[in-house]
């Protein structure tokens, strides 16, 4: 039914914020951002709340004024455009559609303010309502729509009107979580069809690594790391990335040999581990060795690279069991195996700890007690 | 539940609601059927029937006249304070919360005094030597003192400023319950802050509007004291005429159609509005 050639002609533009700074009155939220996104690239914005995703994600919608620094949509710089005139989409966290208005005058809203001719704005809004498969709702009130029906209609009135940047303030965090994966889908299969440069707010760090193409993690302001959601996940080159995003287990340790990037790094434990890193340390620095769940393994053979631990509980989560450990020098961890029915612990013997085959545990510098 | 408890509980019912209705019978129904009575009287004893007093109001385009200047009052004092309520209305939802208390006290401040007082204000701020005409004419943007005192112009700023209160308060509750993601949602979907203004504001806080709408509506109309005071004896508008007819004249029947007139023309407005509501809830 919809026409490909009208549906694939958004251009596609690349966006770069170039040392953007705002502050609010004495407090700074966004603190001299340098982001470049590709055009046709999905970037998620992932931090706690209070990092000053969503002011940056209102700075390029131009519902504020930056305090320092340019927004560049395209090849033009955009700062100086009020927010009707920037040409960007926005799907809201609430959604935003106009309670008063049907489902296809919401999706024709923007393309009246543009002054469309009425016939244009019927095709348009037919086409759309089929884009999301939405078609014969064009009538209905937007309360009388579920949530993930009523984003679909946000989804089509931003797409509309051909924006030329597509933001996404936490779309999915209104919907059950059954229904957020259809959507997810839904929103990737319509930004890779419009081959939008879209932004993406999130705090869930689940929806960032599916969904989103790079992922900058955020906080107090700042960049903490851009990269892909693997090179987040396995690289975090920081402490706070490290933590926030997924599960890892710290160690305390101090290192004792130093060949070119490979580190012997011996644990409060005593177990020494051989780590790479790009990093540069000398021997004696105090570090932290921090490791996912899923890359240790419980064995029952003690070796030098082991510690030996005390299992003090298992949880089954999903296909996952999750062993909370110790060890005698009161590290306390998290060591992930995967569930089979049927294959229990053996208990009996005295445990260990090993690092899981590939496994790539990370260096950070420990400031000395 | 038997039909006999049902019985017994209407009964309970009946003895809890009489007092109060017995109340409105008496002070509210009975001197409506008196007024009604009164005004096919032939005099202010109840006697007689007669449509004359009807004949006479009717008759007259003087009468007619002030139905229709009181009428026109109550949409004008309407009119203006939408004007300056739906500014104010949009600087308190944009505001902070201490900034909110402030302006809902500067809003509410024309209710702390009593009516006469402010009117008696108004007086002293409008007339040809008061505060209003020495600033024109010190700011030069006049060289003969304005007449303002018994004129519509004067009191509709009076009733403006005393009603306003009516219109804001009904207006800031709905347009604060109005998601401000709304707003942002037309302005980026290319809408001018007018354009937003006018196809979301507006519709979304129109039942807001039509509660402050009826209120100043029935109270403009009915504000016999702002009317005689800053209105004097040169503007009459109906409250002023049927007092006039009661107390100066003695002429109850007259006074007592003006009276009827006075209440239908008020609900007819009222109902008016609480229609367009309606209207505007199913459109």
């Amino acid at each position: 039914m919809h026409n490909p050639s009208t549906l694939s002609d958004a251009t596609s533009q690349p966006l770069t914020l170039d040392a953007v700074s705002h502050s609010y009155g004495d407090a700074l939220a966004v603190d001299r951002v340098t982001l470049e996104v590709r055009a046709g690239e999905l970037v998620a914005l992932l931090g706690p709340s209070g990092c000053g995703k969503s002011t940056l994600l209102r700075i390029v919608a131009g519902f504020i004024n930056q305090t320092e620094g340019r927004v560049i949509i395209g090849d033009r710089v955009v700062d100086p455009l009020p927010p009707n005139r920037r040409e960007v989409g926005i799907v809201f966290q609430s959604y935003a559609l106009f309670p008063h208005m049907t489902v296809a005058e919401n999706i024709g809203y923007g393309l009246e303010a543009r002054g469309e001719s009425k016939a244009t704005c019927r095709e348009r809004v037919q086409e759309m309502l089929a884009t999301v498969r939405m078609e014969g709702f064009g009538e209905r009130k937007p309360r009388q729509l579920s949530g993930g029906q009523q984003q679909r209609v946000a989804l089509a009135r931003a797409l509309a009107v051909r924006p030329r940047i597509l933001l996404l303030d936490e779309p999915f965090a209104a919907l059950d979580k059954n229904l957020r994966l259809d959507m997810q889908i839904e929103i990737k299969r319509l930004q890779r069809q419009f081959g939008l440069t879209a932004i993406m707010v999130t705090h869930d760090q689940d929806e960032a690594m599916s969904i989103a193409d790079r992922i900058a993690v955020m906080s107090r302001g700042r960049i903490e790391q851009l990269g892909s959601p693997v090179a987040i996940y396995d690289e975090p080159e920081t402490l706070f990335v490290n933590d926030f995003i997924g599960s890892s287990n710290r160690f305390e340790g101090s290192v004792e040999t130093v060949a070119s990037d490979l580190y012997g790094v011996r644990l409060a434990s005593g177990a020494i581990w051989t780590v790479t890193s790009r990093r540069s340390f000398s021997k004696g620095d105090p570090v932290l060795v921090t490791i996912r769940p899923e890359q240790l393994a419980l064995t029952s053979k003690a070796a030098p690279d082991t510690i030996p631990v005390s299992l003090k509980l298992s949880l089954p989560i999903g296909g996952e069991l999750i062993h909370d450990v110790e060890s005698p020098a009161g590290e306390a961890f998290k060591v992930a195996s995967p569930r089979r029915p049927g294959a229990s612990l053996d208990m009996s013997s005295s445990m260990h700890c090993a690092l899981a085959a590939h496994a790539k545990p990370i260096l950070f510098p420990r400031p000395a007690a | 539940m038997s039909s006999a408890a049902t019985g017994e509980r209407m009964g309970v019912e009946w003895r809890l609601a009489a007092p109060l209705g017995l109340t409105y019978l008496a002070f509210f129904a009975a001197p409506l059927v008196i007024l009604l009575v009164m005004s096919f009287s032939v005099d202010d004893n109840l006697g007689g029937f007669t449509i004359a007093s009807w004949v006479k109001f009717w008759g007259d385009p003087f009468y007619r006249g002030v139905v229709w200047d009181t009428l026109r009052l109550g949409l004008v004092a309407v009119a203006v304070t939408t004007l300056f309520a739906y500014p104010i209305a949009l600087l308190f939802v944009a505001s902070s919360p201490g900034m909110q208390r402030l302006l809902l006290f500067i809003v509410l401040l024309p209710l702390l005094t009593s009516v006469v007082i402010r009117t008696f204000a108004w007086i002293v701020i409008l007339s040809r030597e008061g505060v209003l005409n020495q600033a024109l004419l010190a700011l030069g943007l006049t060289s003969v003192p304005l007449n303002l005192l018994q004129t519509e112009l004067g009191l509709v700023i009076a009733l403006t400023q005393i009603e306003m209160p009516l219109m804001l308060l009904p207006l800031i509750t709905v347009m604060g319950q109005i998601d401000p993601s709304l707003s942002d949602a037309s302005r980026a979907l290319g809408s001018s802050r007018w354009r937003t203004f006018r196809k979301v504001i507006v519709p979304l806080s129109l039942p807001g509007w039509i509660a402050g709408a009826t209120l100043v509506f029935a109270s403009a109309t009915t504000a016999f004291i702002s009317q005689t005071v800053i209105g004097g004896a040169r503007l009459v508008y109906l409250p002023t005429l049927i007092w006039q007819q009661a107390m100066v004249v003695y002429n109850w029947p007259f006074a007592a159609v003006a009276s009827v007139t006075l209440l239908v023309a008020v609900l007819a407005g009222v109902s008016a509005f609480a229609m367009l509501g309606r209207f505007a809830r199913t459109s």
